[in-house]
């Protein structure tokens, strides 16, 4: 033992024996062949799109299908399948014209009847999917002519347009009649995507080959591999030693492990801003935290930057609302609380809170100011977060304690059933900025989201104009105003937006990183000739 | 000897029975529901799509009355279907006859487990009986140390270790997995060695942590058995040490290792998560962790069912082998 960990000091100094290969000198040219491999934690379960519930699905099942309409490199929404599309004046109506000549990868070409098809499977009772909600809003949904298919909705509903992405697109010649749950499609499935699934091992890996008849033009790179490490440790050796070529990389890997000859010379790494943030929530029925001042003043004693510097390594940027920054639903100019130890005293004496007792916690009416922040098991980061944020509040006089659940009695026991004072976690959002079942009074029931029991009538209004007109500058201005109603009343403190780090070999050329991340254009990527590392299979 | 071995299997039934019973109760009273991968903390989904996807599963119904919807198809040996997304069946994803036997988790496991049991075997048996017979000599306390030094070293970190070493550093092992990329395009010799190199460091990382307790067991049982008369009137007539030692020492204190092997039958089947998840081989412990975190109760069953019974097989087999190799049990 002693042996081998003098063996591991010593191989610090010398790089493994790779060729020295220089990857991003010179000009290159695109060329068919090679594979890749991408490292992921999980596995998928189905590779339909509205059956899954977990990312490593959408992740395969997103290469496979495309939807009728995407996300544009600058967040707009641009057509896929479909060539263009109308919306009524009323935003009643949306009428989607289809790309004609898209092929399945059978060979049975794509059309108005395969999305007719999909959206009454994902309507229909017997179809286990927690996608259903946006299209149960459809009053009518109707097939005009090959190329063309029409929604009607009951009141117009702005997230109704991206909703028609992947989720509802299915072949019908292949699933007509049959039980979509029970059905080898869900794990053989044919699409008309980039890549066409070649091969499933269980527990290992799954293989995905180029579409060569892909409508948007065959894919440079001849395979795909998804391969399933569940150990982050693990993944990053494979990465070094060639087993994989993609991965997403820790905050701590980014910084401190590949600053080193070797990755410079064969790796690119990439950084943006995922589509979520991590906040702190106060349960707004406390009596304690009913006070705004008080949330006030916490939020004057967090130092966010230190949070992102020793939690993130610096890799992410402060959260001023639910919105990620750059972002056309994100407002720059709402109140920010900057760290003030002093300011928030005061804030908690003018709301009465103060140190009668001379025991370093501030009191008010017989009551030392402790309470507990709850997050889930897991999750690192958010327990830093806690620890950072428990120091932080002592110096103004507030004890907090902090427990860690594992995540389903987290939920069942103490979320839905309201028992906690302040709770950690984060939110993954949409693209669109509809966030109505997070801060709708309504929403506040057992299970539902509003679980801070945030109630505020302006806000409640805003949303429902925000999610009732397609004009972006109406909907800009609901949601700019909400965010400056939030920042000043704080029911939750929003703290940060983390970044993501994918690392890919730098043999593959043509990554254009843009805001909705790197793999969007995967089937444009490349390998130049020379620097191609596996052949196709006999 | 046949009555006896009927009576055995008869008396499982009652206690299988009470098994799957806790077993089943147990794993409802955690919080948490398997349609919870699909609702919680998602926006998109109403109280009403979560009634339909519990109802979908079977879940609103009592719990006694899904008790015995599970009992009663269990008796045609039928585990059900998964309830997570993909909704296979429970016996489909132990024993996937859709793919080639290396491939299957329970053989994958199964595998790694009789490898490194043979290993832990061939090791610590020689380690045990020696140092029984240099009882507190140097070579006793190097030995004792360095099994349990590898009692005490946590896998993952030893396989991290060893990952690094042999893995980057030398380039001589690979890293994970159970097969190389270009697997399929090898001759058969090439398959079986891309196959055997895939399974070296797992497998000795695995006997390494399993070695003290063998070997102590055995140890202890060769310092019995030497202490006995009949080892010192075969000393007395002047029998070589060594034919004394293996030729009549040691098949005595072989006996309590019968009731090991036993024993150690479910395990062969039950694997470690730590372990499988660092060395990224899909084998029952993974499965079984992750059915576990998911609520997956009908594979969660089906995995506790198989190693009940296989355990309560394993103590039977014991027994049997016990009478068969000593005469004085066999004589009560």
């Amino acid at each position: 033992m002693i042996l081998m960990t003098a063996l591991l000091f010593s191989c610090k100094d010398r790089a493994p024996d790779v060729q020295k290969i220089n990857y991003k000198i010179g000009s290159f040219d695109p060329a068919y062949g090679d594979a890749i491999i991408a490292g992921s934690i999980g596995e998928p379960s189905v590779l339909i799109p509205m059956l899954a519930g977990d990312s490593a699905s959408h992740d395969v099942a997103g290469l496979i299908f495309n939807g009728l309409i995407k996300y544009d490199t600058d967040l707009s929404v641009i057509g896929d399948l479909a060539e263009s599309w109308d919306i009524s004046p009323d935003g009643l109506v949306i009428t989607f014209y289809l790309k004609k000549g898209i092929k399945w990868a059978d060979g049975i070409e794509f059309t108005a009847e395969d999305i007719m098809f999909g959206y009454k499977t994902i309507t229909d009772e017997k179809t286990p999917t927690a996608y259903k909600e946006d299209y149960l809003q459809v009053k009518k949904a109707e097939v005009l002519d090959r190329y063309t298919f029409r929604a009607t909705y009951e009141k117009p509903f702005a997230p109704a347009l991206t909703s028609w992405g992947s989720l509802v697109v299915l072949p019908k010649h292949l699933l007509e009649g049959k039980d979509i749950t029970k059905a080898d499609f869900n794990r053989n499935p044919i699409g008309m995507g980039p890549f066409i699934l070649k091969k499933w091992i269980p527990g290992q890996e799954i293989t995905l080959s180029s579409n060569r008849g892909y409508f948007e033009g065959r894919p440079y790179i001849d395979r795909y591999v998804y391969r399933f490490i569940p150990d982050p440790a693990t993944m990053f050796l494979e990465l070094q030693a060639g087993g994989i070529d993609m991965m997403g990389l820790s905050p701590i890997q980014y910084t401190k492990q590949i600053e080193t000859e070797f990755f410079e010379r064969n790796f690119q790494e990439f950084r943006y801003p995922v589509f979520s943030y991590t906040y702190m929530g106060f349960n707004l029925k406390h009596p304690w935290f009913q006070d705004k001042r008080v949330r006030q003043a916490i939020a004057h004693a967090i130092d966010k930057s230190e949070i992102i510097d020793v939690v993130l390594f610096g890799l992410g940027s402060p959260a001023t609302g639910p919105y990620v920054p750059n972002t056309w639903p994100y407002n720059p100019v709402v109140k920010q609380y900057d760290f003030n130890p002093d300011k928030a005293q005061q804030l908690l004496r003018e709301a009465g809170w103060q140190d009668t007792d001379g025991d370093g916690i501030v009191d008010k009416d017989g009551n030392p100011f402790k309470f507990t922040i709850i997050t889930n098991l897991g999750n690192n980061l958010r327990k830093n977060c806690a620890t950072i944020i428990q120091q932080r509040l002592k110096k103004i006089g507030i004890k907090v304690e902090i427990r860690v659940l594992e995540w389903s009695a987290f939920i069942n026991e103490f979320i839905d059933k309201r028992r906690f004072e302040a709770v950690i976690l984060g939110w993954s959002i949409g693209i669109d900025p509809d966030q109505y079942d997070i801060w709708h009074s309504s929403k506040t029931k057992e299970k539902e989201f509003n679980f801070v029991s945030y109630n505020n009538p302006e806000v409640d209004q805003l949303l429902e104009q925000g999610r009732r007109t397609f004009d972006i500058d109406e909907r800009k201005k609901a949601y700019f105003r909400i965010q400056e109603i939030l920042a000043d009343e704080l029911p939750y403190i929003f703290l940060y937006v983390p970044d993501a780090l994918p690392i890919v070999h730098a043999r593959f050329k043509g990554i254009k990183p843009s805001p909705i991340g790197i793999s969007y254009n995967l089937h444009k990527w490349y390998v130049p000739q020379k620097f191609q590392k596996h052949s196709i299979e006999p | 000897m046949v009555s006896y071995i009927i009576k055995r299997l008869l008396e499982m039934i009652p206690t299988l029975f009470g098994i799957t019973l806790l077993s089943f109760f147990i794993i409802h009273l955690a919080p948490g529901k398997p349609t919870d991968v699909l609702t919680e903390m998602n926006p998109k989904i109403t109280p009403e799509a979560r009634e339909r996807l519990e109802k979908l599963y079977g879940l609103d119904k009592p719990i006694v009355e899904q008790y015995w919807v599970w009992l009663k198809r269990i008796v045609y040996l039928d585990f059900g279907v998964s309830f997570s997304t993909d909704r296979r069946p429970v016996i489909e994803k132990i024993w996937d006859t859709k793919q080639p036997f290396m491939e299957r988790r329970l053989f994958i496991t199964f595998m790694i487990n009789v490898l490194s049991m043979f290993v832990i075997f061939l090791v610590a048996i020689p380690i045990g009986v020696s140092s029984a017979t240099h009882q507190y000599s140097l070579y006793d306390k190097i030995t004792t140390t360095f099994v349990f030094v590898g009692f005490a070293t946590p896998a993952f970190w030893l396989a991290l270790l060893l990952m690094i070493f042999f893995g980057i550093y030398l380039d001589w092992l690979p890293i994970s997995g159970l097969k190389s990329m270009d697997y399929e395009s090898l001759s058969l010799f090439g398959k079986s060695w891309d196959r055997t190199r895939h399974l070296i460091l797992p497998v000795f990382v695995s006997a390494f942590g399993g070695l003290a307790g063998l070997s102590r067991f055995m140890r202890s049982s060769m310092l019995e058995v030497i202490r006995q008369d009949y080892v010192t009137v075969a000393r007395a007539k002047g029998i070589y040490e060594s034919s004394v030692i293996y030729k009549h020492a040691f098949r005595n204190a072989l006996l309590p290792i019968i009731t090991l092997l036993g024993l150690s039958i479910p395990g062969l089947i039950g694997g470690s998560v730590i372990f499988e998840n660092i060395f990224s081989i899909p084998g029952m412990g993974q499965l079984f962790y992750m059915s576990v975190m998911m609520r997956d109760y009908p594979l969660v069953m089906g995995i506790l069912t198989i190693g009940a019974i296989l355990t309560l097989l394993g103590n039977l087999l014991a027994d049997i082998g016990y009478m068969v190799t000593d005469p004085r049990i066999r004589a009560q």
